[in-house]
C-alpha cells in the first residue's frame, strides 16, 4: 500500500496511517519513525507523531516535496527489519485525593463508586502515550476506562499544581506545569516530566506507556525531596 | 568576554529575546517560537556582523527603553516603531553605534508591527534546548523564560564596528492590504469546494486578538462538513485553522505543536515575514499557489541570504 502523504505548507508533510485512534495505528507510526531515524534523510529536520499521523518537517532548499515523498515511499516499502526497542512502561507515582486531588470525590460520586474504587480503576493499568503536545511534556494518553470518565469542569481552574493528574471526558493525563485546566484533578505526581536543563529533558515520549501507581502523602513528600535523583521505575512491555 | 549590554528602563508591551527558533522538540510539545519576522531578524544580524540566526530583541508597540551599559553597534530592522537615541530619531535598516549611557527608546508606530534589534556580538542568554528564543507560555528560553521587565540587565559581547547599510531594494514596504499565498489543505475533506472558494475570494481582517501564537481573522464565516474537530495532528507555521465559529486563525511562531481544529490552508514560508509585520486591522486576501512555486520562492529566499552573508564575509 502506498503512503497517504499530504503537504502541510511548503516545509512539512503529513503521513496518515489510519483513521482510528488505536494501538495498531500507533504501532505503524512507531515503525515508520524507527525507519526514519535509521534513514537519516538529508533535509529532514524533525517529526511529530500524532494519534493517526506523522508530520515531517523539512528544509525545501535541501529536499523538494517530490523528492521527499519518493524517499518516504522508499523507506516505507523497504523490507529491512530494524531492531526496534519494546515500548517502555513508566510507573508514575500519584498521590490521589485529598488536597492533591480535589475532584476525586466528585468523580466517585458521579459514578456511584467509592474513591478507592476510582483509584483502583485509574491506576494499575497501562496507558499508551499516543502523542505529546498542548504544552511541553504533556502526554495524550489512551485507555481510560469508561467507568471513570467524567465531564470537564464548567469553569476551568485558573491554575493546577505541576504534576496534576486529571480526567477530562474520556481522556486522562498529567500537567507538567501550572496551567489553567478544565479537567477534574484527582491527584498529583511528585515526578517532574520536563526538566529543560537536564541532558534528557523529557521523561516521556510518544509510543511508550504510563502506569499510575498510588502512593500516600508521606511517599509523595519523600519522592519530592529526592527530586531529580528519584528514578522512575520502568519495565519493557511485552 | 561577557559584558553588560543594556539595562531595561521600560520593558514595553512585549520585548523578548528571539533567534531562529527551537527546532527538534516539537514531538515533546515544545513550540519552536523564534522571531515572528525572520527576514528582519536576519538582516539586523547581518548589519551588526552577527551570524544570521543570533539572538535579537523582538519588540512590539509600545517599544522598550534600554540604557546601553557599554559601547555597542546595533541595528534595527522590521516595523518602524520610531527608534530614538537619547530622544533623537535614529535610522533603521542600518547599523549605528550606541554609546555607553545612551538610551534607546521608541515612539509612535509608523509602519509594521515588530522591531528587531540586533547587538554586535549577540545577546548572552543560555541556550535552552538548543535555542535562545523565548517561549513565553512554556516559560523557557530567552531571558529567564519571559519578556523583559524593568531593571533587567542583559549581557553580551558588545563590539563596535564600521556602520553598514542595506540596498534600498532589501527594505520591505509594509502595507495595510496584504496578498498572502497559501497551499491548500491538509483537511480539505472538512470543507466544500464552495467554502474553499469563499475563503480564497474574500477579504479577512486581522483582529485585535492577535499575538505571537496566532492571528485571529474576521471575515465571512466558513462552514465545515461534519464539524470543526479533527483527530489532533501537528500544526506547521502558517497553518490556518477554522474553529467551530468559522473565523480562521493563522498559527504563528509561538503556536502549539498540535491541534484539533480543521485547517483549510497553510501560508507559504516566504509570506510569513510580511504577515508578522501586519497590524490588527490589516486586510488579507489569500491566493492559492502550488508547492513547487512556494518551494522555488523559498530557495530563492535562502539564496539571497547566502549571497548577503558572502558579501560580508560571514
Amino acid at each position: 500500500m502506498n503512503l497517504v502523504i499530504v503537504p502541510l505548507g511548503d516545509s512539512a508533510v503529513r503521513i496518515s496511517l489510519g483513521d482510528k485512534i488505536d494501538e495498531g495505528t500507533n504501532g505503524c507510526i512507531r515503525k515508520l519513525i524507527n525507519k526514519l531515524e535509521k534513514a537519516k534523510i538529508s533535509g529532514v529536520i524533525e517529526w511529530v507523531p500524532a494519534y493517526t499521523s506523522l508530520a515531517i518537517y523539512y528544509e525545501p532548499d535541501r529536499i523538494s516535496y517530490a523528492a521527499l515523498c519518493k524517499e518516504l515511499e522508499k523507506i516505507h516499502h523497504s523490507s529491512v527489519q530494524f531492531h526496534q526497542d519494546k515500548p517502555v512502561v513508566f510507573e508514575i507515582p500519584v498521590c490521589y485525593g485529598g488536597e492533591m486531588g480535589p475532584d476525586l470525590a466528585y468523580v466517585a460520586e458521579y459514578h456511584g463508586l467509592s474513591e478507592q474504587e476510582i483509584i483502583k480503576l485509574h491506576a494499575n493499568r497501562e496507558y499508551l502515550i499516543y502523542m505529546m503536545g498542548f504544552m511541553p511534556g504533556f502526554p495524550y494518553l489512551g485507555g481510560l476506562p469508561e467507568k471513570v470518565a467524567v465531564p470537564r469542569l464548567e469553569n476551568p481552574r485558573k491554575s493546577v499544581l505541576p504534576g496534576s493528574v486529571g480526567i477530562g471526558g474520556n481522556q486522562t493525563g498529567i500537567y507538567p506545569a501550572d496551567v489553567p485546566s478544565g479537567w477534574r484533578i484527582i491527584g498529583v505526581t511528585p515526578v517532574s516530566l520536563f526538566e529543560p536543563i537536564k541532558e534528557e529533558p523529557f521523561l516521556l515520549s510518544a509510543g511508550n506507556y504510563i502506569k499510575f501507581v498510588p502512593i500516600d502523602k508521606e511517599q509523595f513528600l519523600k519522592i519530592k525531596k529526592l527530586g531529580e535523583s528519584y528514578q522512575v521505575k520502568t519495565y519493557a512491555r511485552e | 568576554m561577557t559584558m553588560p549590554l543594556f539595562k531595561v528602563l521600560k520593558p514595553g508591551l512585549q520585548t523578548t529575546v528571539q533567534d531562529s527558533g527551537r527546532l527538534g522538540y516539537q514531538q515533546y510539545g515544545i513550540s519552536p517560537s523564534g522571531a515572528m519576522d525572520s527576514y528582519s531578524m536576519q538582516l539586523a544580524n547581518l548589519l551588526t556582523g552577527n551570524p544570521l540566526g543570533e539572538a535579537v530583541l523582538e519588540a512590539a508597540m509600545p517599544g522598550p527603553s534600554l540604557e546601553a551599559l557599554n559601547d555597542v553597534s546595533i541595528a534595527i530592522c522590521g516595523g518602524d516603531l520610531q527608534p530614538m537615541v537619547n530622544g533623537q530619531e535614529m535610522p533603521m535598516w542600518k547599523s549605528s553605534i550606541l554609546k555607553k549611557g545612551e538610551v534607546l527608546s521608541f515612539g509612535k508606530l509608523k509602519s509594521g508591527a515588530r522591531a528587531y534589534i540586533s547587538f554586535a556580538g549577540g545577546i548572552d542568554v543560555p541556550p535552552v534546548l538548543g535555542s535562545k528564543s523565548t517561549f513565553i507560555n512554556g516559560k523557557l528560553g530567552g531571558f529567564n523564560g519571559r519578556a523583559l521587565e524593568a531593571g533587567d540587565i542583559l549581557y553580551g559581547h558588545p563590539a563596535v564596528m564600521k556602520n553598514k547599510f542595506l540596498h534600498p531594494d532589501l527594505i520591505p514596504e509594509y502595507k495595510k492590504q496584504l496578498a498572502v499565498r497559501v497551499i491548500l489543505g491538509p483537511h480539505i475533506e472538512k470543507f466544500t469546494k464552495d467554502t474553499i472558494e469563499q475563503f480564497l475570494s474574500s477579504e479577512y481582517i486581522i483582529s485585535a486578538q492577535s499575538n505571537r501564537m496566532g492571528y485571529r481573522l474576521d471575515g465571512p464565516k466558513l462552514s465545515h462538513i461534519g464539524g470543526a474537530d479533527i483527530i489532533s495532528d501537528a500544526i506547521p507555521l502558517g497553518g490556518i485553522q477554522v474553529p467551530a465559529n468559522g473565523q480562521p486563525i493563522i498559527l504563528m511562531a509561538e503556536r502549539q505543536t498540535t491541534g484539533g481544529y480543521a485547517r483549510i490552508t497553510t501560508v507559504i514560508s516566504v509570506d510569513i515575514p510580511a504577515l508578522a509585520q501586519a497590524q490588527p486591522g490589516s486586510v488579507i486576501r489569500f491566493k492559492n499557489v502550488s508547492i513547487k512555486e512556494a518551494q522555488d520562492l523559498y530557495i530563492e529566499w535562502k539564496r539571497l541570504f547566502k549571497c548577503l552573508s558572502l558579501g560580508t564575509g560571514l
